[in-house]
């Protein structure tokens, strides 16, 4: 018989090794999938995982997508270590991208090194209101937020594309939802010539380690550790779990909102509607693959941009549906979860428990 | 006389991953006699317990019941064969009546004929001085009252051995007197009980024979009628352990803190709120807050705190109003408090011992421009871990991974060396062992020495009697009159926690 026990002491080892499980789980998994669709699993894994990265432009498109997840990540990481459950990362994102283009078509005849960090401010400033929506509604109102989180990117999305389809849209543009080109002086500068890489995954690299200093370092960083951990001892210590919560909210706020300017004065270079490929909720993955930690993040964030390049290499190779990014990255989520349990617990084999025997009770009537 | 043997229990062992709980344990009970199961926490008492009466099974060993061997394989066939239990935490169902809650562990043909029920109910509970009504619910009944149902329920199954979990820590010194009378009567009636306590003086009056257990072992069997207390007390900690505290005289000064008018409504679902709570509190003394657990004492160490505020009256500390502050700030006024729950308020299961330093002793220049001094940290902690004797690994310990006596040390200690003024700690010694409570009562005497005031918040009352120097009750969020503790006798005390102290306190306001 199969038992899961709680272990004594929560296994460190299972900590990391159940990300790497979750991973070969989900390619398992994946060659199953291939097998059933009657495409060549091999073939299949090799357009997902390996193709994707094998020549330098490859890569430099691998860091394009990681930029934005490992910023949504960092400032979720803040979240989710305080125990506040921000699902609302790819709002703030949208919200950052919708503020920064706001103000970069403002500033279409301006040239100038100020331009460009005025319009990746606007996007960070837009990113933390909307985060601050949703931490009013739970300081004040108790509201949860994880369901004011989701309820507000849709919000934000909307918001979007009444922008496009409204005041943003470009008067030229042939009817479609979408802005102007910004002027130069509002992009980002690319990182390696010749490659779409932008300066986005250096704000992204410096986020995790700025993670990283908050928590192994910083007082504040201490605090939401606590917050999150035990409530009842952050209160006995006067740790104010508002202003906390707060904090938390703002940076995760400030972050995704970052990535959404630099989504848009980056590779982009105009607001369309299609901005996120869910940039935002992928983010959440990343933060749990990547244990809560900064190296764990940007390990995590490179796989899972590998899923969306892997995604649309299989679309255009293989002529397989667009979902194919989400199933892998759900199947991960999945597989993560379910070896996470074996950190708490671990499996026991036992041989089935005697029965035990009911006749001691006659005999004591006998005898009696 | 030979009494008939009601319970034999010959080598019981049973391990628990990195823990030998019980460890070759022989016990016997006889009919009609008054057994006492004694010692320290985790010296494996409960599981013993959880042997006879079918939660686990016993790795090795047998049990005989009435001379013959029995395996018990869950509570139910437990109290089919005469075992019946009285847990610490009352298994009772609140939105339930007496009778409802009777009805539930009784077969049901006996559980459908609700009046002949009612009838039993009060034949049994009147027979042993219990009164009780049937028809209430148990959410309006006070402790004592729901240990009756408990009890009741039990030998309305015919129980013919009685397991008694620590019943009296959640008793008044009368309700004790008044169960105790009831023990006897059933004893009397060939009714065995098995009665685990702690509490040495209460088992020299009331039990027949007593078997003391330490570190999973019987390390003695006595007629604890015939021998001291200390002598029990050895057989409990060893021989290497000091089992009491010397107290000197304190040396009172000025005023510390006042409190006028104290009131804090509860925010917790069955909390109890705060009315009219006025005391001061001088240097160098340590006032003792007694009572039955529930009746305010968690929310006036809060609202002490700052983890609640006060919705009326006053808090100053030496003049300074306190109301409004957080607990930070009352902390850097020199207010330390002692939490009851050592896991999970006063300290982080899953941090370190430094880690759990910072929790409040932050403002010890622990901290610089909002970075951690980890050096400083970890050097505060190595000293509370020495000058307190706290016995783990190292500062890098988990909370979780010491004992509570040691983690309790610690917390103590952490709050000591930051030089309180005023400390507020609540059942500091509450399931600690006799050696930490030693050295628990010593940081507090020597801290009131230096002159801080201390507040103890405590069930305990030979704790109380021995250390503080003014004593009073909470009951029902109101307190009492404090006395000096030279001038205050137990039944005075008694009364006070049963909230006998309304003309008192009229009195002493209109004086």
């Amino acid at each position: 018989m199969l038992l899961l026990e709680r272990r004594p002491v929560d296994s460190s080892l299972m900590r990391w090794a159940s990300p790497v499980l979750a991973l070969v789980l989900t390619v398992m998994t994946g060659f199953v999938l291939f097998l059933a669709m009657g495409k060549d699993p091999v073939e299949g894994l090799t357009f997902f995982f390996i193709t994707p990265i094998s020549d330098l432009i490859g890569l430099a498109e691998l860091g394009l997508k990681m930029a934005p997840l490992l910023l949504c990540a960092a400032g979720l990481t803040v979240c989710y270590r305080a125990k506040v459950w921000n699902i609302g990362a790819e709002g703030h994102f949208l919200m950052g991208a919708l503020g920064a283009s706001a103000v970069a078509v403002q500033l279409m005849d301006m040239s100038g090194f100020w331009v460009l960090p005025v319009v990746l401010v606007a996007g960070i400033l837009a990113g933390m209101l909307w985060a601050a929506i949703a931490a009013g509604l739970k300081t004040h109102l108790h509201c949860n937020e994880i369901l004011t989180t989701i309820m507000l990117n849709y919000i934000a999305l909307n918001l979007l594309l009444y922008a496009v389809h409204g005041p943003l849209k470009d008067p030229y543009g042939f009817g479609f939802p979408q802005s102007v080109m910004f002027a130069e002086s509002a992009l980002l500068p690319d990182l390696i010539p010749g490659t779409r890489l932008h300066l986005g995954l250096a704000f992204g690299l410096l986020a995790a380690v700025s993670v990283w200093v908050l928590f192994a370092r910083s007082f504040i960083g201490f605090q939401l550790n606590v917050v999150g951990q035990d409530q009842r001892a952050a209160a006995f210590a006067g740790f104010g779990a508002r202003r906390l919560t707060w904090f938390a909210f703002l940076v995760g706020g400030a972050t995704a909102g970052l990535a959404g300017a630099s989504e848009v004065t980056g590779p982009i270079g105009q607001l369309v509607p299609q901005v996120s490929p869910g940039y935002g909720y992928t983010a959440i993955i990343v933060v749990f693959l990547g244990r809560m930690h900064a190296l764990g993040i940007i390990a995590a964030s490179a796989l899972l941009a590998l899923t969306f390049i892997g995604g649309e290499m299989l679309q255009i190779a293989m002529n397989m549906p667009k979902a194919v990014t989400g199933l892998f990255q759900g199947l991960l989520l999945f597989y993560l979860l379910t070896c996470d349990a074996f950190i708490h617990y671990r499996v026991r084999l036992r041989a089935p428990v005697r029965k035990p025997t009911r006749v001691a009770a006659p005999a004591a009537t006998q005898e009696a | 006389m030979t009494a008939a043997l009601r319970l034999k229990l010959e080598n019981i062992v049973k391990e628990y991953p990195g823990c030998r709980a019980n460890d070759g344990i022989d016990l016997t009970v006889g009919a009609g006699e008054i057994h006492a199961l004694l010692g320290e926490n985790g010296a494996g008492k409960s599981t013993l317990m959880k042997v006879i009466y079918g939660v686990v099974q016993p790795d090795e060993g047998r049990m005989i019941w009435n001379g013959h061997p029995v395996t018990v394989d869950s509570p139910a066939r437990a109290r089919e064969m005469g075992i019946g239990m009285v847990f610490q935490h009352f298994s009772l169902f609140e939105t339930l009546t007496v009778a409802e809650n009777i009805a539930l562990g009784l077969p049901a043909d006996e559980a459908r004929d609700r009046r002949k029920l009612d009838q039993r109910i009060r034949e049994v509970s009147g027979r042993y001085g219990m009164a009780l009504d049937p028809r209430r619910y148990v959410s309006t009944l006070s402790v004592g009252e729901r240990q009756r149902v408990e009890i009741v329920r039990c030998l309305i199954q015919e129980s013919t051995l009685l397991i008694l979990d620590e019943p009296t820590s959640v008793l008044t010194p009368q309700e004790v007197t008044a169960l105790f009378a009831t023990l006897r009567q059933l004893s009397s009636e060939g009714c065995s009980i098995l009665f685990i306590s702690h509490k040495l003086e209460e088992v020299r009056s009331l039990c027949h024979n007593a078997t003391v257990l330490r570190q999973g072992k019987v390390s003695g069997d006595c007629r604890p009628g015939e021998v001291s207390a200390a002598d029990i007390a050895r057989l409990m900690v060893g021989d290497d352990t000091p089992i009491s505290t010397q107290v000197s005289a304190a040396q009172t000064g000025d005023v510390l803190l006042d409190v006028r008018n104290l009131g804090c409504k509860s925010r917790a679902p069955f909390g109890t709120s705060l009315t009219d709570v006025n005391f001061q509190l001088r240097q160098g003394e340590i006032v003792g807050i007694a009572g039955v657990a529930g009746n305010g004492q968690d929310e006036l160490l809060k609202a002490l705190s700052g983890e609640i505020r006060a919705d009326w009256g006053e808090i100053e500390l030496d003049g300074v109003r306190m109301n409004a502050l957080s607990p930070g700030q009352r902390r850097k006024l020199g207010v330390a408090i002692v939490p009851e729950e050592r896991l999970g308020r006063g300290a982080v299961p899953g941090m370190s011992l430094a880690e759990n330093a910072l929790l409040t002793a932050s403002g010890q220049d622990l901290v610089g421009r909002g970075m951690i001094r980890f050096g400083r940290v970890r050097s505060f902690s190595r000293e509370v871990i020495r000058r307190f004797g706290v016995r783990c690994i190292g500062e890098d310990s988990t909370a979780a991974s010491l004992s509570g006596g040691n983690l309790q040390k610690y917390i103590i200690g952490r709050e000591a060396l930051q030089n309180p003024r005023m400390l507020v700690a609540s059942h500091p010694t509450w399931g600690v062992d006799v050696g930490s409570a030693v050295a628990i009562h010593e940081a507090l005497v020597a801290l009131r020495d230096e002159g801080a005031s201390i507040l103890l918040v405590s069930e305990d009352l030979d704790e109380l009697f021995q250390l503080c120097s003014r004593i009073g009750a909470l009951c029902q969020g109101r307190l009492s009159p404090l006395a000096r503790t030279a001038e205050l006798s137990i039944e005075q005390l008694g009364e006070w926690m049963a909230g006998g102290f309304g003309s008192a306190e009229a009195t002493h306001a209109a004086a």
